[in-house]
């Protein structure tokens, strides 16, 4: 039987494949979209390098989807420069070797004047080399480890002074819950183990002995819980007041929280606290069990003010579905956009040295509330929020900090970079700028 | 009519003004509740469970559901729908004031609610409200309650709310600052606890051992009493730690089972054998969404429902497969690798392209959700009911296998397909059933996994190495083998992992598998005879 039609069978194969590739892109975007409006003249291209395939494309798709959102208004206003802005869309396909190709295309082949892209650490690690040979310019919309500064890079997410460390701080106050026991807990890579080292010393600092730590790691897409979720009850069962806090990547988080509520786990007992967990994620969970549980972010849905509202309804017009939820990766895309609009239109030109010159000190309304400010190191003061999870899926807000939060690049709360500062403009020009010894370490620590 | 409702409303609001200066003393109560700072609040929920205000269990009612507003000028008002009363009179205000705010709520405040009903429920003459509020008391013990405690365990009848009570009282006499008076209270509350076992009275008996202003006696007890529970916890932490593998087990069984028979008993890679249980997972959900627009009634079983439905789905999906790909690759394990790789990506990618990218939720019905305390063991409902499910699985594959004229078709084929087909078995027809029961298998440890796992696109990848690991790791060919397997390698991450952590368990395990099929390349238990690789 196996010897039958051979090359029928792989003709055949064949245009299963060409079928569904035609389908994936009929049921993405279309060109006509975002140029509809658009003044004439030479477009400018803005690329777009977010996986559309793979495990990230969970998270990823939607910051595709909201950035043609952003550009399709934009050109809706009249372009930039008087042209209109041509998306580029490529797909990295979850794939890190594949992203650093991705963006070689974008930059040399496509020659976009500026870059939207990457979620996970391990994929911007492997684009920045790419970016800085070929001097393009990336925006980084997601929060994330820091102990990084990049000229060519705008970290439009949070750095762990503006998430982590106030999340802290909201687990040590009496309205958190004042914890004096921490179970960090997070997957296996490099942000949860930079976030962790960070968090281990300030706790230290703080005053929380090292017995009361426990540090637990887990493999990507971890769905086996159980044992985990048993050792922090038995770690929070000293009699002091224990909480968790969860750098646990995306797609383990279902299971996580499942294995929680089913262990009788409340949040009055042992609040979680989540830097990686948000609208998006609770969208396809049953929130009734995670009731209290905790997210730090710089952005809520829930928040309430007339910014927020019109972004919302924008983003259901446009993605014609009015249950899509909003988040904080997106609302840095959008901040990230408008401030380069603002750069571009500042140089007059989409030069990329012109236009990173450009970019710092540019301002731009928060969707929350708050002026976000581009820094010398390339980050942006932001307001932190500690969200509480509600049944409907959103987070009520329950903390902020009183003022905006500059981002810091380097951690004080490392050894090694604590006396680095990042900072772009001259006469410094250098991402790890050692303030004691006045020397930039240049291209040996970045 | 609306005039007379307009009467009726502008009467009572005039009544309302009229009677608030008579209510100075009790809107005193309420007070703490129309301010905006968390402490305010959970210290307003305490006075005012302590009122015994006929208005009191309603205002919290509201304020754990979100319906309870305030103004700036201490006014507090419930939502019902679209109207607004006045929380201390129960009085429609018309219009809404300004300023209103909802009370906010967060984890502090409902401690103090679960205080609240714990102290409310207490005297219930109900045995379960008692008992939970006995419990919540243990959780977190206030002084302030401990005469209620006693003068409710006098007269209390029920064996388990007596012991509940008396395991807190120990906890609340144990929570109070230390007193030389107190020794023989404390020694006894000491003893009480030891007895109890548990986490918990681990928990507080530890923090009075370390406690530096305790008397030196009860210290000594309460060190004692630790490491006599860090005994009793440590037994009952392997029995716990088996279960965890047996779980474990038994979720890497149901994947696996339905791979046991196309590459098994078939020979035939298949690598979208994860998409099958992701296709199951999505039927599942499915199913639960039809139910519920459909025959709402019928909720608490769509997970039952979906059982059957996700099988046949699936099941036809690998006669599909097997006839329109497979059936034309016999024989070329690498061409039938790639192309049922590639399938797997445009399954993917079409199940991304109709459901969208993100989780989609699929609920866990009530029965099985929660857990259960087995001596010391803690048995989550939904991992036993895996656990039984793929039991039931591979029990019903058996009698398949064992006692239908399919199975013996299969088992003929598998052992010999030439003298098969001389016999006379339509032996095409048998590989599109046996791949489509594969297949159909997949559905099913989809619907399990739904349980416990998230349903998305990519949900059959982190399945798929697993599965073949199992598969080959217990021999191809022989469901006991898989069987084994599955359980060899549960158990085997789940004592690993407590010790040297989830990543590093997850390496050693793979590590041995090598090492074993280095020295048994054909698995635990090999099928003999004239297999069909020979």
């Amino acid at each position: 039987m196996s010897d039958i039609l051979p090359s029928f069978s792989r003709r055949t194969f064949g245009r299963l494949a060409l079928a569904s590739s035609a389908a994936a892109l009929a049921s993405g975007w279309r060109p006509g979209d975002a140029l509809a409006a658009a003044p004439g003249g030479e477009p400018i291209k803005v690329g777009i390098l977010h996986s559309l395939s793979g495990t990230m494309a969970i998270s990823e798709t939607t910051l595709k989807d909201v950035m043609l959102m952003l550009i399709a208004e934009q050109n809706r206003k009249g372009g930039l420069l008087g042209r209109p802005l041509q998306p580029v869309v490529v797909d990295p396909a979850s794939n890190w070797p594949l992203f650093a190709e991705k963006a070689r295309q974008l930059l040399s082949v496509d020659k976009v004047a500026a870059a939207f892209g990457c979620w996970t650490s391990v994929s911007r690690k492997s684009v920045l080399p790419v970016f800085e040979e070929l001097n393009g310019i990336l925006f980084y919309p997601v929060q994330y480890e820091g102990q990084e500064c990049s000229r060519n890079i705008f970290y439009t997410g949070a750095a762990p002074n503006q998430q982590a460390i106030p999340a802290v701080d909201y687990l040590l106050s009496e309205d958190g819950g004042g914890a004096r026991r921490f179970a960090l807990v997070g997957t296996d890579y490099v942000y949860p183990r930079t976030t962790n080292q960070i968090l281990a010393n300030y706790l230290r600092f703080k005053g929380i002995r090292d017995e009361d730590v426990m540090v637990n790691y887990t493999p990507f897409g971890q769905s086996d819980w159980q044992t985990i979720v048993s050792q922090i009850k038995a770690f929070g069962s000293t009699g002091k007041k224990t909480a968790v806090v969860s750098t646990i990547n995306g797609d383990a988080n279902v299971p996580f929280y499942k294995e929680l509520g089913n262990q009788g786990i409340s949040a009055t007992d042992i609040p979680v606290m989540a830097f990686s967990v948000g609208e998006e994620e609770l969208a396809g969970m049953d929130t009734r069990p995670l009731v209290g549980q905790l997210a730090a972010w710089n952005y809520f849905e829930s928040i309430r003010t007339p910014a927020n509202e019109a972004f919302i309804r924008e983003w259901h017009a446009f993605t014609k579905n009015p249950k899509r939820t909003t988040n904080d990766p997106m609302e840095a895309h959008y901040i990230g956009f408008n401030m380069w609009v603002q750069a571009v239109t500042k140089a007059g030109t989409t030069d990329h040295d012109k236009v990173i010159d450009a970019m710092v000190g540019i301002r731009q309304p928060n969707l929350t509330g708050g002026i976000a400010q581009m820094l010398p190191d390339h980050h942006l003061t932001k307001p932190v929020y500690i969200g509480e999870i509600q049944e409907d899926g959103q987070f009520s807000v329950v903390w902020k900090t009183p003022d905006l939060v500059p981002g810091q690049a380097w951690s004080p709360w490392v050894p090694e970079t604590k006396n680095l500062i990042g900072d772009w403009t001259k006469p410094i020009a250098c991402g790890n700028y050692d303030t004691v010894t006045k020397a930039c370490l240049g291209k040996t620590h970045a | 009519m609306r005039s007379l409702a307009c009467l009726t409303l502008v009467v009572a609001f005039w009544l309302g003004a009229v009677l608030a200066p008579g209510q100075g003393a009790r809107a005193d109560d309420f007070a703490g509740l129309a301010r905006g700072q968390f402490e305010a609040i959970a210290g307003g929920v305490a006075t005012l469970a302590a009122s015994g205000d006929p208005q009191a269990e309603s205002v919290l009612h509201a304020l754990e559901q979100r319906r309870l507003f305030f103004t700036p000028s201490g006014g507090l008002f419930i939502r019902q729908g679209e109207v607004y009363r006045d929380a201390r009179t129960g009085q429609p205000v018309s219009p809404v004031p300004d300023m209103i705010a909802p009370v906010r709520l967060n984890n502090r405040v409902r401690k103090a609610l679960v205080a609240a009903w714990a102290e409310r429920d207490l005297s219930s003459p109900l045995v379960a409200k008692r008992l939970g509020a006995a419990e919540a008391l243990y959780h977190r013990p206030d002084p302030a309650m401990l005469p209620a405690i006693g003068r409710v365990l006098s007269g209390e009848k029920d064996r388990a709310v007596r012991s509940a009570l008396v395991r807190a009282r120990a906890a609340t006499i144990l929570e109070q600052a230390p007193a030389p008076d107190q020794v023989a209270a404390r020694l006894e509350a000491v003893a009480s606890l030891r007895a109890a076992g548990g986490l918990e009275a681990r928990g507080i008996l530890a923090s009075v051992a370390a406690s530096a202003s305790e008397d030196a006696g009860v210290r000594a007890a309460a060190r004692a009493a630790v490491s006599r529970i860090d005994w009793t916890l440590r037994v009952w932490g392997v029995l716990q730690n088996a279960f965890y593998g047996l779980s474990y087990g038994s979720v890497l069984l149901l994947a696996a089972t339905g791979l046991a028979i196309t590459f098994g008993v078939m020979g035939v890679i298949n690598m979208a054998h994860g998409e099958m249980m992701m296709i199951g997972a999505y039927v599942t959900w499915m199913v639960q969404q039809g139910i519920r627009m459909t025959v709402p009634g019928l909720e608490p079983i769509a997970l039952l429902i979906a059982i059957p439905v996700s099988f046949v789905v699936c099941a036809a999906f690998g006669v599909l497969i097997e006839r329109g790909l497979i059936r034309f690759l016999y024989g070329r394990p690498l061409e039938t690798l790639l192309a049922t790789w590639g399938l797997s990506l445009i399954l993917q990618q079409a199940v991304r392209s109709v459901f969208g990218p993100t989780n989609i939720a699929v609920e866990t019905p009530s029965w099985l959700s929660g857990s259960f305390a087995l001596g010391g063991m803690e048995i989550t409902l939904n991992r036993l009911g895996i656990l039984v499910f793929a039991f039931l699985v591979l029990g019903g594959l058996m009698l398949v296998l064992r006692r239908t004229a399919l199975g013996l078709e299969m088992r003929a084929v598998t052992q010999n397909r030439r003298m098969a087909a001389l016999m006379g078995i339509r032996t095409p027809r048998v590989d599109a059933m046996a791949f489509g029961l594969g297949a159909g298998l997949a559905g099913l440890a989809g619907v399990a996994v739904s349980q416990i796992d998230n349903v998305s696109p990519n949900l059959g990848q982190s399945y798929i190495i697993d599965s073949f690991m199992v598969v080959v790791f217990g021999g191809v060919g022989n469901l006991w083998g898989t069987l084994a397997a599955a359980m060899a390698l549960g158990m085997g991450g789940k004592v690993l992992e407590p010790t040297i952590g989830a990543v590093s368990a997850k390496i050693a395990i793979l590590v041995l598998v090598i090492l074993y099929i280095q020295r048994h390349p054909r698995g635990m238990f090999p099928v003999r005879g004239r297999g069909i690789e020979s």
